[in-house]
């Protein structure tokens, strides 16, 4: 998805990962999901930038959708919608 | 004795053992997830262990970390633990000898008579990259089985009292049966 389009997401839940290393910004996208309302979104932000390849993969795997990262000043956006 | 006299008693007590130890499901209903043998006691090797675990219940595959030998150590308390049943001179000499918990553990390359390990903590501290004692109660958290080994633990003379909480104990066939329910099995 375009960042054109992901402008138009409301995040539901931001979690601010950046500064977190392996595994902790993956640690911290699963335990914040259980705070999002179903379909909801939340927006993950770190500034480690194999979490734009492992968020999308975790997402996947335990069945959330992944809708796109946004690039940004050295740090990037992950954004997901809770499917279950 | 015959095997029709027995089979009852046994049973009985095996039954009521797999209560009181709550085995997972019988047959593996599922072929997924990850099993780890534990062996090494090195700092970085650890590490890299409970990241993969940590990793893969964030993925929400079922894990098992089977600690035997020098791997049993990073499941030791630390500090001194009065222990019920006294050790002998080799068993003391052995638990002063060997790292004691996580804290304990030394790096397997630049040693460095301990700078190493210091350096690379301060390092990993700097750079936010959790420490040992932090992946394990995040594993614990995240539901990551722990099975220390009892022979391990006899070898070394290791008290369960000496261990953290929540483990469950077992020797090669609890190893056996968690990889038989995995697709992912290491050895580190």
């Amino acid at each position: 998805m375009q960042a054109t389009v992901l402008e138009n997401v409301r995040a539901d839940k931001v979690v601010d990962a950046r500064g977190m290393a392996c595994p902790g910004p993956l640690l911290e996208a699963k335990r914040q999901m259980a705070s999002v309302p179903l379909h909801g979104v939340m927006e993950v932000i770190s500034s480690d930038e194999g979490t734009t390849t492992d968020v999308p993969l975790w997402a996947r795997k335990v069945g959330h959708e992944y809708l796109g990262t946004v690039a940004d000043a050295g740090f990037w956006r992950i954004y997901v919608r809770r499917m279950k | 004795m015959t095997s029709a006299t027995m089979s009852a008693p046994i049973s009985h007590e095996l039954h009521a053992k797999a209560e009181a130890m709550s085995l997972p499901a019988e047959e593996p209903t599922h072929v997924e997830g990850l099993s780890m043998v534990v062996f090494s006691g090195d700092l970085d090797k650890v590490l890299a262990a409970f990241i993969i675990a940590n990793g893969a219940a964030a993925m929400d595959l079922p894990v098992s970390m089977f600690f035997t030998f020098w791997g049993l150590n990073v499941l030791r308390r630390g500090g001194h633990i009065k222990v019920a049943k006294k050790k002998t001179t080799m068993e003391s000499m052995f638990g002063a000898m060997m790292p004691n918990g996580p804290a304990g553990l030394q790096l397997s390359k630049l040693k460095m008579g301990g700078l190493g390990t210091r350096l690379i903590k301060r390092e990993m501290a700097k750079k936010h990259v959790d420490d040992l004692a932090h992946l394990i109660r995040s594993a614990q958290e995240q539901g990551v089985r722990f099975i220390a080994c009892t022979m391990s633990m006899d070898l070394m003379g290791i008290r369960k009292e000496e261990l953290i909480d929540g483990l469950t104990f077992g020797n090669v066939g609890s190893f056996i049966d968690a990889a038989d329910r995995s697709r992912m099995t290491l050895f580190i």
